[in-house]
C-alpha cells in the first residue's frame, strides 16, 4: 500500500510540475505579446515588457529646443516644454552629450554667446539670449527622466481600424473570419452525418469506406494542392472563398469523420436500439439522440479545425490569395509585415496578439462542451 | 387468438452460424412468459427477434394476427425494456417517457396524460423533471419500464431487467413487476432471465431454451414436477436434480429400476413389458430424498454438509455416483456417516436417452 501511495504522490508531483512548466512556457510569451502590443515603439526599444508596469528612469534622446521667440527686458526668451506627456519628471539634464546629467532640475546654465537655459523638473524650459536667435541653431537638451507606466491603444487603432494605413489588418482580419467560420462549420456538418452512417447504419461497403477514410488521414496535404487547384480552375471556381472553403473542408473531413465515428460508435448500442423501438427514424436518432450526446467530440473537432484553418498559410496562399491584395488573410498579412516592418515590434506584437486572441476566445467558449460524464445515468 | 405466434423460427448469423432453430411458440394475451436458459442459449436473441432488432432467418412470426417478419420494430406494437435501461441521458424522465409519443406525433394532451398515468403506476411523479444521472438504479429501471408503458404496446419485452440491480433491490423490483402485471392484467409480457427464481415467481409460463431450441414450455410447476427431459429436470430447481443410471427390472403401473450404484428405485411412471432391461437414468430431486431403513435407493457416506438453517444439504462425493440431498432441519452430525436414502415413487423420474418416459407415446 505504502509503495503505491508513494508512487502516486511522486507521479502527481511530476504531473503538477509539468502542468506548471507548460503553463509558464505558454503564458510567458503570450503575456509579452499582450503587454508589448499596448506600448509605443520608443518604450519597446528602450525597455523590456516586464518593466512596463513600473516607473522608469531612462536617458532620453536629445531634444532640440524650439518655439516662438519673445522679447522682454532686452532679452530674447523662448519658453516651452520638453515633453508632451504631463507626468514625466526630469531627474537631471545637460547640454553636452559628454555630460548629459550635468545639472539638476531648476538649475540655470550659462551657454556661450550670453545665452542661458533653465530646465524645470516638469520638463518646462526657459531659454534666454542677448541677441535674436532667428536662424541660429538652438542647443539640444539631454535629459534623464522618469516616466510613469504608460499604455496606448494606438497600435490597435493603426492595425485594425486605420483604413488608410498599409499596415492595417482590419481587412485581413475579416477575411480570415470569412474563411475560417464556413471552413469549420461545413466539415462538421458533413462529417457528423457521415460518422453516424459509418457508425450505426448497415449498408454494403461500410467497412471499405471506413478504411478509405483512415487511408485518407495519412495523405499529405501538399500532395493534393496542385491537382486540386487545377481542378478548381477547370470547373471555374478558381481562386476565391468558395475554393478555400472546399479545400479546407476536404482536408478536414477525414479526421473529422474518423474522430466523430469513433466517438459515436462508443455510444451505448442499447440507447440507439431503444430509440429505434420507440419509432425514431435514422434521421431522428441522429438529430435528437446522437448529436446532443456527441457534443464533446464535435467541440473538440471544432476547436481543432478552427485553429488549423485560422493559422493556415499554405492553403490560403494556394487557393485564395491573388495579386489584387483584397483577399489576404492574417497569417499572410503578418508574413508581409515581417518583411516590410521587421523592426517595428509594436506593430508585429499587435498583429501577433490579434491573431491569437480569437483562437483563445474560441477555445474558452468551446471548452465548456468538453465535459465528461455526458452519458451518466444512461446505462449501467 | 394468440398474441404472438412463432412458427419454425430460426436464426442464422452470417457464416452459417445457427443459433436458434425450430422455435414454435404461441403466447396468449395476458400471459407473462419467461424465457430461461443457460448463457448463450439464444434467449436474448429470440427476444430481439421478436422486437425486430434482429432479422428472422426462417419461419414466420405473427403479432396479433399480423405477419411481422419484415415489419420495423416501431410498427410491431412492442415495447422493450433493456438490460442496461438505455435511458436517454440528456433528457429528463418526462422527456424520456414521452420521446416515443413525440416521434409518433401524438398531441400534447395525449402525451401528458400517458406520461402522468405511467408515472402514477410506477410512483415516478416526483422524479419527472430529473435527469437519469440523478436517479438510483431502481428508479432508472422504473423509468425504463415507464417508457414502455407509455406506448401502450401489445407486447412488453423485458431483457434481463433486474440483472443490473443489487440483490435487495432485485427482490423489491421483482415484486414491483409482479404487481405491475396485476395492474395490467390484459398486457402480454415476455421476460428474459437466467435467474430461475425470477422465472418461477413471475411466469405464467416458462420457456426453457437449450441447445438452440425450446427444451420445454409449461407453467413453473409443470416444469418442476414433470420435466420433459434431463436438461429441464436439471436446470429447474436448486440444487439440481440427481441422475442415477440403472436398468429397468420390473415394468407395469410401477417401474422398478436396479441402480448401478447398488440401490433400487421404484417409480410411479408406467412402463410396458418391452421396457424390461432398458437403460435409464433415474432422476430424484435432492429435496425429495428422505432417510429410510429398508430398500434404500442410495447408500453412501456424507462428505460435506451445508447447514442452511431450515435445510441441510448433504453431499455424497465419494460414492460411485455423486448425489446431493436436502433434508429439512439441521443435521451437521451426519458428516462422515453412512446414510440410506429413499424417495416416494411419485417423486422418481425416469429418463431414457435424455427424454422423460412420462412423455413417451
Amino acid at each position: 500500500m505504502q509503495s503505491i501511495a508513494a508512487k502516486r504522490s511522486a507521479l502527481s508531483w511530476v504531473v503538477n510540475f509539468s502542468v506548471i512548466a507548460i503553463v509558464l512556457v505558454w503564458l510567458f510569451p503570450t503575456t509579452g505579446l499582450f503587454v508589448s502590443s499596448f506600448r509605443t515603439a520608443d518604450q519597446i526599444t528602450s525597455s523590456g515588457w516586464w518593466s512596463s508596469l513600473t516607473t522608469q528612469e531612462k536617458q532620453n534622446a536629445p531634444i532640440r529646443i524650439g518655439g516662438e521667440e519673445t522679447e522682454a527686458d532686452g532679452l530674447f526668451v523662448i519658453e516651452g516644454r520638453l515633453f508632451e506627456a504631463e507626468d514625466v519628471l526630469v531627474r537631471a539634464w545637460g547640454t553636452s552629450s559628454r555630460r548629459p546629467n550635468e545639472f539638476a532640475p531648476g538649475d540655470t546654465t550659462e551657454l556661450t554667446k550670453d545665452r542661458t537655459l533653465t530646465v524645470q523638473e516638469d520638463g518646462s524650459y526657459r531659454f534666454t539670449a542677448a541677441v535674436s536667435q532667428e536662424g541660429e541653431r538652438l542647443p539640444r537638451v539631454f535629459t534623464s527622466a522618469s516616466t510613469p507606466p504608460e499604455f496606448t491603444t494606438d497600435n490597435y487603432e493603426t492595425m485594425l481600424f486605420d483604413e488608410g494605413s498599409s499596415d492595417s489588418m482590419g481587412k485581413a482580419f475579416m477575411n480570415t473570419f470569412i474563411v475560417t467560420i464556413p471552413a469549420t462549420v461545413i466539415p462538421i456538418l458533413f462529417a457528423a452525418f457521415a460518422a453516424y452512417a459509418l457508425a450505426w447504419m448497415q449498408f454494403p461497403g461500410r467497412a471499405i469506406l471506413i478504411a478509405a477514410v483512415v487511408a485518407l488521414l495519412v495523405v499529405p496535404l501538399q500532395l493534393a494542392l496542385i491537382p486540386l487547384l487545377k481542378f478548381h480552375n477547370q470547373i471555374g471556381i478558381g481562386k476565391g472563398y468558395l475554393g478555400i472553403w472546399f479545400a479546407h473542408t476536404g482536408f478536414g473531413l477525414p479526421l473529422a469523420i474518423y474522430l466523430l465515428r469513433n466517438y459515436m460508435v462508443s455510444l451505448p448500442k442499447d440507447i440507439i436500439e431503444n430509440a429505434r423501438v420507440d419509432g425514431a427514424t435514422d434521421f431522428q436518432i441522429f438529430t435528437r439522440i446522437i448529436l446532443p450526446l456527441s457534443f464533446p467530440a464535435l467541440a473538440s473537432f471544432a476547436i481543432f479545425q478552427f485553429l488549423w484553418v485560422w493559422n493556415d498559410l499554405l492553403v490560403a496562399r494556394v487557393f485564395l490569395i491573388d495579386s489584387s491584395g483584397q483577399t489576404t488573410v492574417m497569417t499572410n498579412h503578418i508574413v508581409e509585415l515581417l518583411g516590410t516592418r521587421g523592426g517595428n515590434w509594436e506593430i508585429l506584437a499587435t498583429a501577433a496578439f490579434v491573431s491569437i486572441v480569437v483562437p483563445l476566445c474560441v477555445f474558452f467558449f468551446m471548452q465548456k462542451y468538453l465535459v465528461r460524464g455526458l452519458l451518466a445515468g444512461s446505462v449501467k | 387468438m394468440a398474441e404472438l405466434k412463432l412458427r419454425d423460427v430460426e436464426k442464422t448469423y452470417p457464416g452459417n452460424v445457427n443459433v436458434l432453430r425450430d422455435i414454435n411458440l404461441d403466447i396468449e394475451q395476458g400471459e407473462l412468459v419467461v424465457f430461461v436458459g443457460p448463457s448463450g442459449c439464444g434467449k436474448s436473441t429470440l427476444l430481439r427477434m421478436i422486437a425486430g432488432l434482429e432479422s428472422i432467418s426462417g419461419g414466420t412470426m405473427e403479432i396479433d394476427g399480423m405477419l411481422v417478419n419484415d415489419i420495423p420494430p416501431s410498427l410491431r406494437g412492442i415495447a422493450m425494456v433493456f438490460q442496461s435501461y438505455a435511458l436517454y441521458p440528456h433528457m429528463t424522465v418526462r422527456e424520456n417517457m414521452s420521446f416515443a409519443l413525440k416521434i409518433a406525433k401524438k398531441s400534447k394532451s395525449e402525451i401528458d396524460a400517458a406520461v402522468e398515468n405511467a408515472a402514477r403506476i410506477l410512483q415516478l411523479e416526483p422524479l419527472l423533471d430529473r435527469l437519469p444521472k440523478a436517479l438510483s438504479g431502481g428508479q432508472r429501471q422504473r423509468v425504463a419500464i415507464g417508457r414502455s408503458i407509455v406506448r401502450d404496446p401489445k407486447v412488453y419485452l423485458f431483457d434481463e431487467p433486474l440483472s443490473n440491480l443489487d440483490a435487495a433491490l432485485r427482490v423489491a423490483t421483482r415484486l414491483e413487476i409482479a404487481q405491475l402485471k396485476e395492474q395490467m392484467p390484459n398486457s402480454t409480457m415476455i421476460y428474459v432471465t437466467h435467474d430461475q427464481v425470477e422465472a418461477m415467481t413471475l411466469a405464467s409460463r416458462i420457456v426453457v431454451l437449450a441447445n438452440k431450441s425450446i427444451a420445454q414450455v409449461g407453467t413453473p410447476l409443470e416444469l418442476y414436477e414433470t420435466p420433459e427431459n434431463e436438461f429441464v429436470a436439471q436446470f429447474i430447481g436448486s440444487p439440481a436434480m440427481n441422475l442415477l443410471s440403472g436398468t429397468v427390472t420390473e415394468t407395469g403401473e410401477r417401474t422398478v429400476v436396479k441402480l448401478n450404484g447398488g440401490g433400487t428405485a421404484v417409480s410411479s411412471v408406467a412402463t410396458t413389458e418391452a421396457d424390461k432391461g432398458l437403460s435409464v437414468n433415474v432422476g430424484v430431486r435432492p429435496e425429495d430424498l428422505v432417510k429410510v431403513e429398508d430398500n434404500p435407493l442410495f447408500t453412501g457416506d456424507v462428505t460435506i454438509t451445508e447447514a442452511l438453517g431450515e435445510v441441510t444439504i448433504l453431499y455424497f462425493n465419494d460414492s460411485s455416483e455423486k448425489l446431493i440431498s436436502k433434508l429439512p432441519g439441521i443435521h451437521k452430525s451426519l458428516r462422515g456417516q453412512t446414510v440410506h436414502l429413499g424417495a416416494a415413487p411419485e417423486k422418481v423420474h425416469l429418463f431414457a436417452d435424455g427424454k422423460s418416459l412420462l412423455y413417451r407415446n
